[in-house]
């Protein structure tokens, strides 16, 4: 985490804001979903609290803490009142391993009598060479508050969307780590940083011996792997557990599923928890095939010289702090828009029948995940061997 | 590699003291109401329910997890194999592909074999 007192202590501060960023994007999320809702059926939505609504989700917030915290008969009492703490914890790990920008480099400086020595920060919440690895599988590790929620509630329901939700995410987690299989073959790195870096620049690969550039589509990994791209994006809605694939929560078949029995700020937790892995998904899915926090055709280096070249920003640290805030608009614009994506999906497709997703899991998306990692494995071997 | 894992333990700290500390916070300030038998019942619509939360399961989810403990293992083993294969597929090549390709067929003969079976099938 750093060396001295400087490093350490702004290591933390920023492993903080960036968990309490993720928490604060709920409401806004939650606000953008219904009034998204409102927009695709012709409604308004909420539009009384603050301008536009967007309060309406901080006065729903306050009023959940004044809720009565109570515990049902049935329930087992501990891990009833922990599973959305447990459902909470996989989101805010994984989230704070993302990379979200550029790394900031600041130049040495005096202070207290003392010289602290040129510092580099990276944009993320913690350094992890192994990002894929962790996150993938900390992940994962989601199902366990929805099956512990499920089973401690003591109501049938809540066990039956439990049980659905598991198998649904297990089911759909096989896609998922197959599907970017193929992108990994490419880029060949585990680290979020590199994938990102080796997305720069316009379009171009070799094949059989030849270099072929495509000058106006950026080099993003969507245009090598378009069918594991589609393949993450589906298995990333059943992993989250949205619309078309919500069957753990089919309110006409199961009341609510495994949060039947929860109510008020236990609720909030978990629906922080459910957005918090819409939120990683995107950005995994903007990392993975549309550049990261690059923006199309725009170098890092030409941004910095901008930023120095101005009188404001004219310092190393600020431009280098400057240039780290522009690429994270751009990997904010990229995520909000399939946040978007998640919203306008919902309110378009309807929901399957359960033996339909199981069938497209393990029948449609398993297979073709695997097609995809033999193809690619054979064109990588065709385009480095044979040429 | 151990000294990567320690934000990752203070987070998990920090996560769980906001999560709970929240959930703690409304059984301190929220509402104080009377309890009684049918508030604490079990969720259910019409009739109370005959069943208790501790209900039989369909044996289907059962297979399912077994079949995603095999699978997920031979793909997580396609993972290390990614990283090889880009790095050595130049100096290396046909061995590295052929080696996969025999652990993919067992692989998809797996896949077939259970579809084959009805392992599959949902009802």
């Amino acid at each position: 985490m750093g060396s001295d007192l400087v490093e350490v202590s702004i290591n933390t501060i920023k492993m903080l804001a960036i968990f309490l960023m993720m928490i604060q994007a709920v409401p806004m999320l939650v606000w953008v979903e219904r009034r998204g809702s409102a927009f695709i059926q012709r409604r308004f939505g909420p539009n009384r609290v603050g301008p536009l609504g967007l309060f309406q989700l901080l006065a729903d917030a306050v009023k959940f803490i004044f809720k009565e915290n109570f515990v049902p008969k049935n329930a087992v009492k501990f891990l009833y009142l922990a599973a959305p703490v447990l459902a909470l914890i996989p989101a805010a790990l994984t989230f704070t391993a993302i990379p979200l920008s550029t790394p900031v480099e600041v130049a040495s400086f005096e202070l207290f009598g003392q010289s602290w020595g040129p510092y580099v920060f990276q944009f993320r919440g913690f350094e992890m060479n192994i990002g894929i690895i962790y996150i993938l599988g900390v992940g994962s590790l989601g199902v366990y508050g929805l099956l512990i929620a499920g089973w401690a509630s003591g109501n049938k329901y809540s066990l039956l969307g439990a049980i659905r939700a598991s198998a649904q995410m297990i089911s759909y987690e096989l896609a998922l780590g197959l599907s970017i299989v193929g992108i990994l073959m490419i880029y060949g790195t585990f680290d979020l940083v590199e994938l990102i870096g080796s997305q720069t620049g316009h379009l171009q690969f070799s094949f059989s011996g030849k270099e072929y550039h495509v000058g106006f589509l950026p080099n993003w990994g969507i245009f090598f792997q378009p069918l594991g791209a589609l393949l993450f994006l589906v298995s990333a809605f059943a992993e989250s557990n949205r619309l078309p694939f919500d069957l753990p929560e089919a309110e006409a078949e199961l009341v609510a599923g495994f949060h039947t029995e929860y109510g008020g700020f236990k609720m909030l937790v978990f629906f922080m928890g459910e957005y918090g892995h819409m939120m990683v998904a995107s950005a995994l899915f903007a990392i993975f095939y549309l550049g990261g926090y690059h923006i199309p055709f725009v170098s890092v280096d030409s941004v910095k010289e901008f930023f120095l070249s101005t009188e404001m920003f004219g310092t190393s640290t600020l431009a280098s702090l400057m240039t780290a805030l522009v690429f994270h608009l751009s990997l904010l614009f990229k995520v909000i828009f399939l946040l978007w994506v998640f919203v306008w999906v919902r309110w378009t497709l309807p929901r399957f029948k359960y033996d339909r997703l199981m069938s497209l899991g393990w029948k449609t998306m398993l297979p073709w995940a695997l097609v995809n990692t033999i193809v690619t494995a054979l064109f990588i071997y065709y385009s480095k061997v044979s040429g | 590699m151990l000294d990567q894992l320690v934000p990752v333990m203070i987070l998990f700290v920090v996560t769980v003291v906001f999560a709970g500390g929240l959930i703690f916070l409304t059984a301190i300030v929220g509402q104080k109401a009377k309890k009684s038998e049918v508030k604490l019942m079990p969720y259910e619509c019409g009739l109370p329910g005959q069943e208790s939360g501790s209900t039989k399961i369909p044996v289907k989810f059962y297979l399912t997890a077994i079949s995603f403990i095999l699978f997920d293992l031979e793909v997580v083993f396609l993972y290390p194999w990614t990283l090889v294969f880009a790095e050595n597929v130049q100096a290396l090549g046909g061995p590295l592909l052929i080696s996969m390709g025999f652990f993919m067929g067992i692989l998809i003969y797996g896949l077939i074999y259970e579809w084959r079976v009805g392992g599959l099938e949902w009802d």
